[in-house]
């Protein structure tokens, strides 16, 4: 190393606090690195796409003649199945997106990148919301990906309905990442990750009105019924078939932005090192 | 006093003080659960030395270095860098260290200057400064011209280098390095060891050095010896050597530590 430039001074060099334009900075720089690593996993992307593809082409067209769909807001007349899975499969692409970034956590602290992230000198909480919008954006991207795909299907919205989705998968984007988020910290190693598939994915995607209509579900089984009504999934799917329509689901609405802090401040605390679960995950693993 | 003034002030009061020790831990100790990892650990580091941490595998240096960049909380004792408070103050502790890990962090899907890019922007560094500081310091180590290669194809020895110029794109006062030989050829260490004793020379950068390789002490002003989470030995090499009755620094530590014998390689 023939010669270090710029650190001269370094002794006497004074630190002012981060501005709003260096925070700018560290959020542009988190965004470009998760687009880098999404851009470097092209079969992350093909499965993202595949996934609730198989589910309309296929499910939804077997299931056309089995499962009616009466007319019930935001439908001012009867809809095919496939138009009303649509926001469901929405929804599941950004439940697995924000899993998978989760999962993209774990491996990240497993391998140590997730060390040059905590040790920034910006606040962990701007870190984290930082990290958690660059994978909405991702998710964004997959579902509008879907969408122009199902257009061809047959499955169309209003053109102002793809702009007012927007603002809809966002939100729900951000609680379920935010709940990836908390997972992540709670998971000690990557193979514990199949456990999420099977606890918290599936239970979630089954348990809600994006397969079928929650008055379907009542007539068959109350109990499921109040679990779909317990299930967070269950509103952020309602909020996105209501902004189809350009409509706001209130209650939706709510529950989202709801569960979104809630995730947010539990994610926080949990990778906050004086009073988080990540640490504790850690025992007997340093010397 | 008028405005420009104030910020002159409010500046110079920033300024790291070179008389505050760059690195100071009070009685820290650290629990995983039930077991202790660090017992009542005291040291300070003056500014501008290279301190080498030196102590076998377990010995608690990794989590001493977790302590000091915050990566896990001093719920026992003090940790200051530079007179700031790493658990009160953390942002201000961790804009004064440069960090390389045991564990390679560079994300090998992404090229050297993408993973150099990321790291400038976690510090605010804006493109065009970040750029102008990649490119000098990756043609300070003769690697300029690998810029735009995914860090895939680096080798170990190249990895590590690229790890120590990314530690100090923010500019950091105190650069510490956990075990940053590990896995290198000799010619590999021995041009990292002569980089950072230069930085420290040159540049006026303190450095804690973790390693349980007793040869790399011999670039140290100082060194700090810890074993099964106590400090055993803190001073000068002479010091440590002399306190310990030994003759050599490598009987020393083998007292120390009540290791039994070693080879001749450096390893204990």
């Amino acid at each position: 190393m023939t010669d270090i430039p710029g650190n001269a001074s370094l002794q006497n060099a004074g630190y002012q606090r981060f501005g709003v334009m260096q925070h700018l900075v560290c959020l542009k720089g988190i965004l470009i690195r998760e687009g880098l690593r999404y851009l470097h996993q092209r079969e992350r992307f093909i499965s993202s796409l595949v996934r609730p593809l198989l589910w309309l082409f296929i499910f939804a067209a077997g299931f056309r003649q089995v499962l009616g769909v009466s007319i019930i807001p935001p439908y001012q007349t009867y809809v095919l199945y496939e138009v009303y899975i649509t926001p469901g499969l929405c929804g599941m692409i950004l439940l697995f997106s924000g899993m998978q970034s989760s999962l993209s956590m774990v491996y990240d602290r497993e391998m140590g990148n997730m060390r040059t992230l905590l040790v920034s000198p910006f606040p962990r909480w701007f870190l984290l919301v930082s990290k958690l919008l660059a994978g909405v954006a991702v998710s964004i991207v997959q579902v509008y990906a879907f969408l122009f795909i199902a257009w061809f299907w047959g499955v169309k919205a209003a053109p102002a309905g793809y702009f007012l989705t927007m603002p809809a998968l966002f939100l729900a984007g951000m609680m379920l990442g935010a709940l990836g988020m908390l997972l992540s910290s709670m998971i000690k190693q990557l193979e514990n990750f199949a456990g999420i598939m099977n606890f918290v994915i599936f239970p979630m995607y089954f348990a809600s009105s994006a397969l079928y209509p929650l008055w379907r579900v009542q007539e068959a089984s109350p109990l499921l019924y109040k679990i779909c009504l317990l299930n967070p999934f269950t509103y952020a799917v309602e909020l996105v078939r209501f902004a189809f329509y350009g409509k706001i689901e209130w209650t939706s609405l709510a529950v989202v932005c709801g569960f979104t802090l809630v995730f947010i401040a539990g994610a926080i605390i949990a990778y906050d090192p004086s009073r988080g679960l990540v640490i504790k995950k850690q025992e007997g693993g340093n010397n | 006093m008028g405005p420009n003034n104030e910020l002159k002030t409010i500046h110079a009061k920033a300024l790291p003080d070179t008389n505050v020790p760059a690195l100071e831990l009070t009685s820290v100790s650290y629990f995983y659960g039930k077991r202790q990892a660090l017992d009542d650990i005291s040291f300070s580091i003056a500014s501008g030395r290279f301190a080498v941490l030196l102590g076998l595998n377990g010995a608690g240096k990794t989590t001493l270095f977790s302590l000091i960049s915050h990566l896990f909380a001093t719920r026992y004792g003090r940790i200051h860098v530079f007179g700031n408070d790493v658990d009160r103050r953390s942002g201000d502790a961790l804009r004064h260290l440069g960090i390389v890990f045991q564990a390679r962090t560079l994300d090998l899907d992404l090229t050297i200057h993408q993973n150099l890019s990321y790291h400038a922007s976690l510090h605010g560094i804006g493109s065009r400064e970040a750029n102008r500081r990649i490119h000098d310091l990756m043609l300070s180590i003769d690697m300029s011209d690998r810029l735009y290669e995914k860090a895939r194809s680096l080798s170990g020895g190249q990895i590590r280098r690229v790890e120590i110029v990314r530690a100090l794109l923010h500019k950091p006062s105190l650069l510490l390095l956990d075990e940053a030989t590990v896995g290198l050829d000799i010619k590999s260490r021995a041009t990292i060891l002569r980089d950072i004793r230069k930085l420290v020379e040159e540049k006026g950068i303190s450095v804690l050095w973790a390693t349980h390789l007793i040869d790399e002490v011999n670039h140290a002003d100082q060194v700090i010896v810890l074993n099964q989470g106590k400090l055993v030995a803190n001073g000068t090499m002479h010091d440590v050597v002399k306190d310990a009755g030994s003759d050599t620094i490598n009987e020393a530590f083998s007292r120390l530590t009540g290791i039994v014998s070693l080879n001749v390689g450096g390893r204990p």
